[in-house]
């Protein structure tokens, strides 16, 4: 039985010649009655393939050749696969789908700015407003000065750094043009909740950046109007790719194959400085008692919601504030309660009343932040399910004691 | 810790051959495995529909992708790697295919999907998810690089696995609509200086510009994978394939396509993916990844257990700018070479699997391969690309990779001369 189809879909792709080939082989093999079903389908697939073949042009050697090889050889297998697909037609008339886009769609989308700074839209803002957007929405992150934290991106100094050992690759020392700047920090940051920013903002922010990157000096202010006046440092500093005269016109060339080297000597290992992931080891048990089971998978689903909170709060041993405050005992704690974190009014008010976190208040807040506390500065539009809150409240709450 | 590290895969390699590394391995009591009845032979396996769609069996679940977690602040924006020491043939399944997004992946769904096309085109217009699907389509298979695999190891040998080293690779079957027809349908003004700024639908967006005579090449608008729906951490419903070209390129969720007479520099090809030189200066638009081979088994992730004897050296190549046409294997880090038996020929810009079949006695060896492509480019070493680059590009690094093979067969990832 196997066999019949193999064969079939083999003729199917390949010439009347072949079709002779593949029945002479079936008859060694198939009964009757199959044969005659592969005559039957054989027979109602040759108009079609007759037409094929027109558009195709493959010449008949090629495919016997082909078809003797197939299973010893993918060289051949892959040659024939390459002749055999045809790309798509190129119509030059429109096809009619889709539909006209409007204007508003188009000026939704259409935001990006050219290096000439096309695309900027009206507005300003100064470096002192700037300082204090950065500040409450920016600094967490990439620093009060913009010098980054941890491992978040630096995007101020670095000067004259490029050619030496250990670049520094920021706003002011790498990047060529402000209008980059302008248009990833409107479209992409901040991170976790990009394109809140009014232009006026991102204004007051560039301005800020090219006031920590020493470009311009405190009393600046940005705006469409001046902004094609600024010229970045590094504006000079690329080149077009020219690989195809620095190397490929070298390495292209007959490679030796003996006697290459003199000696060769190990100058570094990578163990030397270990610091390669673990392996994962495969355990040999997986029992667990079937009570546990729900409640675990409640919190590991909570555990995969909170990765929506992770880009501004932190939870256990080394939880620190970022742009969010820590969470941990969240349970029993004042709303607004750490002295060491920054809040906004109404989390301030609620501090003085001693309001405490309990589920209730929680789920309420999770699922509409903004509306339960008008004015917080939480840029997060809350969770979509009772199952997400659920998850996220047992989660939070193993990192209360 | 070197030695900790080195003394732990030791005895890995020693456990799994019984301590004797010979080839002959003599049995002195018959193989229960044979003589007894096991239950697997007597009792029956899971019914159909156990896992309707299927992962792959548990004995593999260390097959799976990696990420290094000191490389990135934040999983979100961050990278994982391919576990090509682990696979063979060429096609990589999605499930352990790389992932790296600049602000996470997203989940889209189809009937919220649009795709934009405007700028210099007659008809700028919106098309759904459905429409796409209406336009003729294409299938290939195509590589995609991630243009800083390997940018670890400019300063040096640094990660101890081919996984780390060369992971963020994949090479998929890849369904979807030539960008030409999609642009054809805008009435695009396809003059050759103009260019298309292409951006994704998350909050990365992710712009790059790409010169309009690589759009009209081969670049395709896809929507299947290896047969399947995209998924999710690859750009489902739709991402842009770009053949040969650098990953960052294939830009996912894709959203707008506008002509523009000229590169957007967005912060994708300006701050990032440009590659810095020795004397401070950066290239920009350094597109094509050039043809790399590495071996993928043995590697430091995958020693050799079994002992002296036969031995199946293996391992993939590839070229952005079109076929493999050889593969070279050296076992004495690059005094001699010989060319290694293409096991699987990939098509233009896509994996190419070779095999080189040795006897190995127990030598000490330093493996090494280098990929040949059409065009006639030899991969250079890493001295003669640090020659021309210096230490800085942190991107395009395809230089040839050594593997130290010691007498147990533990495998380490070194830098020679
Ligand atoms: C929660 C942390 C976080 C916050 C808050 C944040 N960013 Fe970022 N920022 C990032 C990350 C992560 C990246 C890199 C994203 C990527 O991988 O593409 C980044 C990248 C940038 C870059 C590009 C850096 C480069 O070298 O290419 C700029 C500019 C920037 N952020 C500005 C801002 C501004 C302005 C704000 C405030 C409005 C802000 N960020 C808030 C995390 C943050
Ligand atoms: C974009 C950043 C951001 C995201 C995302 C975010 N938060 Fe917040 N969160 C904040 C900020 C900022 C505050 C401080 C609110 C204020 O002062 O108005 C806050 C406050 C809170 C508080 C009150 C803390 C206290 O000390 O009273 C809780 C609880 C909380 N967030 C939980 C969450 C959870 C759970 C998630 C995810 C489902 C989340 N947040 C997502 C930024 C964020």
């Amino acid at each position: 039985m196997s066999r019949l189809p193999n064969l079939f879909v083999l003729a199917l792709g390949i010439t009347t010649l072949l079709l002779g080939v593949a029945y002479g082989v079936a008859t060694r093999y198939q009964m009757a009655a199959e044969r005659q079903v592969m005559l039957q389908q054989v027979a109602a697939v040759r108009p079609q393939f007759d037409e094929a073949k027109s558009i195709d042009e493959v010449p008949t050697t090629t495919n016997l050749a082909d078809a003797e090889d197939i299973g010893s050889e993918n060289r051949i297998a892959t040659d024939r696969d390459a002749k055999a697909s045809v790309p798509a037609p190129n119509s030059l008339r429109r096809l009619g789908i889709g539909r006209p886009a409007l204007p508003a769609e188009i000026a939704a989308w259409d935001v990006d700015i050219m290096p000439d700074g096309h695309g900027l839209p009206e507005g300003r803002g100064d470096v002192e407003t700037g300082e204090a957007i950065f500040s409450d929405y920016c600094a967490s992150c990439h620093g009060d000065f913009a010098e980054g934290v941890d491992n978040w991106p630096v995007l101020a100094g670095g000067f004259d750094t490029l050619a030496e050992d250990n670049p520094i690759k920021t706003i002011g020392s790498y990047w060529p043009h402000l209008s980059t700047v302008w248009d990833y920090i409107q479209r992409s940051m901040p991170f976790g909740s990009a394109q809140t920013l009014d232009e006026d903002q991102v204004y007051a922010i560039v301005a800020y950046l090219l006031y920590s990157n020493d470009l311009v000096d405190e009393s600046f202010a940005l705006s469409h109007e001046n902004f094609a006046d600024i010229l970045m440092p590094n504006v000079a500093g690329f080149v077009v790719d020219d690989r195809a005269e620095t190397e490929y016109a070298l390495w292209r060339k007959k490679p030796c194959m003996q006697n290459c080297k003199e000696s060769v000597n190990i100058t570094m290992r990578a163990s030397d400085l270990d610091v390669t992931p673990e392996p994962i080891r495969l355990e040999t048990s997986t029992t667990h008692s079937d009570g546990e089971v729900s409640d675990k998978d409640i919190v590991k689903n909570g555990q995969k919601v909170f990765k929506k909170c992770q880009t501004c709060h932190q939870v256990g041993a080394q939880a620190k504030h970022r742009v969010g405050p820590h969470l941990n005992k969240i349970f029993g704690r004042v709303i607004g309660g750490l002295e060491d974190f920054r809040y906004s009014q109404v989390f301030d008010v609620a501090a003085k009343e001693g309001q405490i976190w309990d589920e209730e208040s929680m789920a309420a807040f999770l699922l509409e932040p903004r509306t339960y506390f008008q004015g917080t500065k939480m840029a997060f539009s809350g969770l979509r399910t009772a199952d997400e809150i659920a998850g996220v409240i047992a989660y939070l709450k193993t990192y209360s004691d | 810790m070197a030695g900790l590290t080195r003394r732990r895969m030791l005895g890995g390699a020693a456990a799994a051959t019984g301590g004797l590394l010979s080839s002959k391995a003599e049995a002195r009591s018959p193989d229960p495995l044979i003589t007894e009845l096991q239950d697997w032979a007597s009792q029956t396996g899971d019914g159909v529909d156990a896992t309707p769609y299927g992962l792959p069996i548990e004995y593999e679940r260390d097959v799976i992708r990696r990420n290094v977690p000191w490389l990135t602040a934040d999983t979100i924006s961050s990278v994982n790697f391919t576990p090509i020491h682990a696979l063979d043939g060429t096609i990589t399944p999605q499930g352990c295919a790389f992932e790296r997004h600049h602000s996470g992946a997203i989940a889209l769904r189809k009937q919220d999907y649009r795709l934009l096309i405007n700028g210099l085109v007659e008809n700028p217009i919106v098309l759904t998810y459905g429409d796409i699907e209406r336009f003729p389509r294409e299938t290939h298979v195509y590589f995609c690089e991630c243009a800083a695999n390997t940018g670890m190891e400019w300063a040096g040998a640094q990660l101890n696995g081919v996984q780390f080293t060369h992971g963020m690779l994949h090479n998929m079957e890849y369904t979807g609509v030539p960008l030409r027809v999609l642009l054809a349908e805008a009435g695009a003004d396809m003059s050759d200086q103009n260019w298309l700024y292409i951006e994704g639908a998350d909050a990365s967006s992710n712009g790059r510009s790409l010169p309009m005579a690589k759009a009209l090449d081969d670049c395709l608008v896809a929507f299947k994978a290896n047969g399947e729906a995209l998924r999710k951490e690859h750009g489902y419903p739709v991402r842009l394939v770009v053949p040969g070209w650098e990953g960052n390129l294939w830009v996912k969720w894709l959203r707008r396509i506008e002509v523009v007479a000229e590169a957007v520099e967005s912060r994708e090809e300006t701050s990032k993916y440009t590659d810095l030189l020795a004397n401070g200066t950066a290239r920009k638009w350094s597109w094509v990844m050039d043809a790399k081979a590495v071996i993928t088994s043995p590697s430091p992730q995958a020693p050799i257990f079994h002992g002296y004897g036969p031995l199946v050296i293996s391992g993939l190549a590839w070229s952005g700018h079109g076929r493999i046409t050889r593969v070279d294997v050296s076992l004495d880090g690059g005094v001699s070479w010989e060319i290694a038996r293409l096991g699987y020929r990939g098509s233009d810009k896509a994996l190419t699997r070779f095999y080189h079949d040795i006897h190995w006695n127990g030598n000490e060896m330093l493996l090494q391969a280098r990929a040949i492509d059409e065009t006639g480019y030899v991969q250079p070493t890493k001295s003669q690309l640090r020659a021309v680059r210096g230490e800085n590009s942190i991107y395009h690094n395809n230089g040839v990779q050594t593997w130290y093979v010691d007498s147990q067969g533990v495998v380490e990832n070194v830098e020679i001369t």
